[in-house]
């Protein structure tokens, strides 16, 4: 029987004290055991930094995750929000931290873009991965009384009218923007042939689309669930090859797209550079065990998405490709510094 | 279904938590630079945990008594509690240095309290119609709003109109630090990636009021006696607040109606709505050479109109979906997390959740009037503890305050760099409430004004071309031209007595 099992039977208030037993009995179980045994615990509590704000997804995320791991580690996990900079700030608190397995923090795909636009020299090369929990994919939305009643007539529009169209969702150059400008590059469009009109997220983005503002918005769909389901906005497109399951008749626009153009953003959870593999190990251990409990289950069904869990390499693989896709991306926009 | 919605609102631990959180509320509102927002988020975490109804009683009673606590430590020490309590700071505090700051909180507790009940009767009322109007708010009407409460701050000002306007552009200049919101690009930050957020309230307030105040109590130690030796009783306190209200019953139907539709708007709230209405206030006012200098009119305008922006701010948040501000962008954010979808068929879909956002919106802001007063009471001794002995312990507390929220060493240098500022400002007979405000609402000009530019694509017209943004850019455009006309004629008799000391300049009391 593994150590890591032992721990998981064991109550939470008996969870300290055996912390404290395996922390004793380490430095011998690692001269004994492969470098890899995955045996390491926290002995007091980790911070884990949020570079989002409070009361969004990646929050919810990253705090519901944060409480299974306390019971699956047996120590607080303190949850900080360190908001500002379009996430440089939180991303380079992250980086920045120790890699001694106490800093740990939800890094999302900006880390992927942010040093294409130049706002930051930080890559996904500065972080540890430990494992990826989140994905939602953009949807294209208009309003119900819009000319465009199907994603081929809004890009043929935009393709007969370079411009005239606009569109919002994030700031300028964020995710949400990318998903739009990305598909009309990879469907042979200009990337500004439909005009990005910056906003301070999904909320003031959606109030811009139902007043008349800008013709489309492209913010994750589940971030527009509530007006699509009452039928305040219509979605054209999502951006994905597997169906919302809260809305399975949105089509998918790697089937109706030739490109087959997707998009998602991501949350991971990851740790700074250099961590130890035995701790990584022991993280992505303890993630994997959380995201499959019935309370995380049910965390997710209430957000209407479903458990994703992706380990270490998967993470570092996606990290690595989503680099180099949406670094094309920028660079076809025109705002690669 | 109206006893499902009593029993709900009405269960020991939603009164419980309604109680809690109208202490909770006023302790924050009354701590120095620690905004109703603030309060709203350090809740978040708890009410990840709580069931929905509990958690929307829990945000709606802390808004709705920070929003008021706020104005505590503005009448006693001159350092608004939140930006929607910057507007009448100075009304306020000159009152309580005559001896009234009992009455004059009083004054602001009931005007909060009857401006609460009218902004959520308002929204139980008229919420869709109230979001029909919201929804006609792109960028360009916002635009014009933020242009609107600025002017306002202008207007309301007593010092000389070029100081004044000079305050207000030394504010949208640090507000434009930061990451800018249009193309993403860092402006004013030397490369420090603390200030790509630019430069948050809270940290400025504490400055530009707390520390700049210290430093002024440093430089004649001896003129400042500790004012409020005398306390009104609380009887006296109470029927002079209540004479207070019942001679400006006009101002208080008018504030709290227009503070409601100022809340429903999205991208104005309560500071904007406090600031408009004390304008409109002094414009209408038999007595406006008094506002600015310990007159109590403009309190009672501004703190009926602030928290009722609170009720009026879930008109598009219920009606939409969509947040009408930051309080209830994180509520819609705690309803998605309990499967409740705001938006038209809330009011058919669960119905006791609407009613019991009414109802605690109701209670609370009768319960905050026990509370309040006790914390009027109580608190008003802290004027008998010498200046400089009690601003030091509210900067320290500031300081550790500002520092723990935002986890970063760069809000004490900011704190002591406006403190500074503040302190050479007012030294020279700058107004600082003008440059507040700019902080707090330049952001919002300055990303509405980018956004309608792309989208116009450079075209000026186009900030005319829809009915509403035309008729707000008319009014802006009528204030300044007013404007421009006084600053005339100050400058005509100015140079008339030119002999004569100038009287409105650092006359401080």
């Amino acid at each position: 029987m593994s150590m890591s099992r032992l721990t998981a039977v064991v109550t939470r208030s008996q969870a300290a004290l055996v912390a404290l037993l395996i922390a004793s009995l380490a430095p011998s179980a690692g001269a004994d055991e492969a470098p890899t045994a995955c045996t390491w615990k926290p002995e007091r509590a980790v911070t884990v930094i949020v570079p989002w704000g409070t009361g969004g997804g990646t929050d919810a995320n990253a705090r519901r995750l944060a409480n299974l791991l306390e019971q699956e580690m047996g120590v607080p996990f303190n949850v900080v929000n360190r908001t500002g900079g379009n996430g440089v700030v939180g991303h380079t608190v992250l980086a920045r931290g120790r890699p001694d397995g106490y800093t740990i923090g939800a890094a999302t795909v900006e880390i992927d873009t942010m040093h294409w636009i130049g706002l930051t020299p930080l890559t996904y090369e500065d972080l540890t991965p430990l494992a990826l929990i989140d994905r939602s994919a953009a949807g294209v939305l208009v309003k119900p009384d819009s000319p465009y009643q199907t994603l081929d007539q809004l890009l043929d529009a935009a393709r007969a009218d370079p411009g005239k169209l606009t569109a919002s969702g994030t700031a300028q150059g964020g995710i949400w923007h990318l998903a739009l400008a990305g598909m009309l590059h990879a469907e042979g469009l200009d990337p500004n042939a439909i005009r990005w009109v910056p906003s301070q997220g999904a909320g003031p983005a959606l109030q811009e689309l139902m007043a008349g503002g800008v013709d489309v918005a492209t913010p994750a769909l589940s971030e527009a669930l509530p007006q699509v389901e009452q039928g305040q906005l219509e979605a054209l497109a999502y951006m994905s090859d597997k169906p919302m399951a809260e809305l399975p008749d949105v089509p998918l626009t790697a089937d109706v797209l030739d490109s087959g153009w997707k998009l998602s953003a991501f949350v991971t959870m990851s740790a700074p550079a250099g961590l130890p593999d035995e701790i990584a190990c022991a993280y992505e251990q303890a993630i994997d065990r959380a995201v499959h409990t019935a309370e995380w289950a049910e965390f997710r069904r209430s957000r209407g998405a479903p458990v994703i869990f992706e380990d270490r390499a998967e993470t570092a693989a996606t990290l690595e490709r989503t680099d180099r896709q949406l670094g094309q991306v920028i660079q076809a926009i025109g705002l690669a510094q | 279904m109206l006893s499902d919605t009593l029993s709900t609102l009405f269960d020991p631990g939603n009164l419980a938590i309604i109680a809690a959180c109208t202490l909770y509320g006023t302790f924050v509102g009354a701590m120095p630079g620690l905004t109703a927002t603030m309060a709203v988020a350090l809740l978040v975490p708890f009410t990840y945990f709580m069931d929905p109804l509990l958690a929307i009683s829990a945000i709606v009673a802390t808004t709705s008594t920070a929003i008021f606590a706020g104005d505590i430590p503005g009448a006693l020490l001159r350092i608004p509690g939140t930006p929607a309590s910057a507007a009448y700071v100075e009304d306020a505090h000159r009152l309580s240095q005559a001896g009234r700051s009992r009455s004059t909180l009083a004054v602001s507790l009931f005007a909060s309290s009857f401006g609460g009940l009218v902004g959520v009767i308002l929204l139980a009322l008229l919420a869709p119609q109230l979001a029909r109007i919201a929804l006609q708010f792109t960028s360009f009407e916002t635009f014009w709003l933020a242009c609107l409460g600025l002017s306002c701050a202008v207007m309301t000002s007593n010092a000389p109109l070029a100081k004044s306007f000079a305050s207000l552009f030394i504010g949208l200049f640090i507000a434009s630090i930061g990451i800018d919101v249009a193309v993403g690009y860092p402006r004013f930050t030397f490369g420090n990636y603390e200030l790509f957020d630019g430069i948050s309230f809270i940290p400025a307030i504490i400055g530009l009021f707390a520390f700049s105040e210290m430093l002024r109590g440093l430089r004649n130690p001896r003129r400042e006696r500790p004012a409020g030796r005398t306390q009104e009783g609380p009887g006296l306190a109470i029927r002079r607040a209540a004479g207070t209200l019942l001679r400006f019953r006009r101002n208080l139907a008018r504030s709290s109606v227009l503070g409601t539709l100022i809340g429903a708007l999205p991208g104005a709230g309560a500071d904007i709505a406090a600031w408009i209405c004390y304008a409109v206030s002094r414009r209408r006012s038999r007595h406006p050479e008094r506002y600015g200098k310990g007159y109590v009119e403009g309190v009672v305008d501004g703190g009926a109109a602030n928290n009722a922006a609170i009720g009026g701010a879930w008109t598009p948040a219920l009606v939409f979906g969509i947040p009408g501000d930051s309080v209830t962008a994180i509520a819609i954010g705690i309803l998605l997390l309990n499967g409740m979808s705001p938006g038209p068929q809330i009011f058919t879909d669960s119905p006791v959740l609407v009613h019991t956002l009414y109802g605690a919106f109701a209670l609370t802001n009768l319960l905050m009037i026990p509370a309040g007063l006790a914390v009027i009471f109580v608190s008003s001794w802290i004027l008998r503890v010498p200046r400089r002995v009690l601003m030091p312990i509210v900067l320290l507390f500031s300081l550790v305050g500002a520092y723990a929220i935002t986890n970063s060493v760069m809000a004490i240098w900011i704190v002591l760099a406006l403190g500074l500022l503040g302190y050479a400002m007012e030294a020279n007979g700058f107004p600082l409430a003008p440059t507040i405000l700019a902080i707090v609402l330049g952001r919002i000009l300055e990303d509405n004004f980018m956004t309608s530019m792309i989208k116009s694509q450079g075209d000026m017209t186009a900030f005319f071309e829809r009915p509403w943004a035309a008729g707000l850019g008319v009014v802006t455009l009528g204030v300044w031209l007013w404007l421009v006309g006084r600053g005339l004629t100050q400058n005509h008799r100015a140079r008339h007595h030119a002999a004569a000391p100038h009287a409105s300049q650092g006359d401080r009391a």
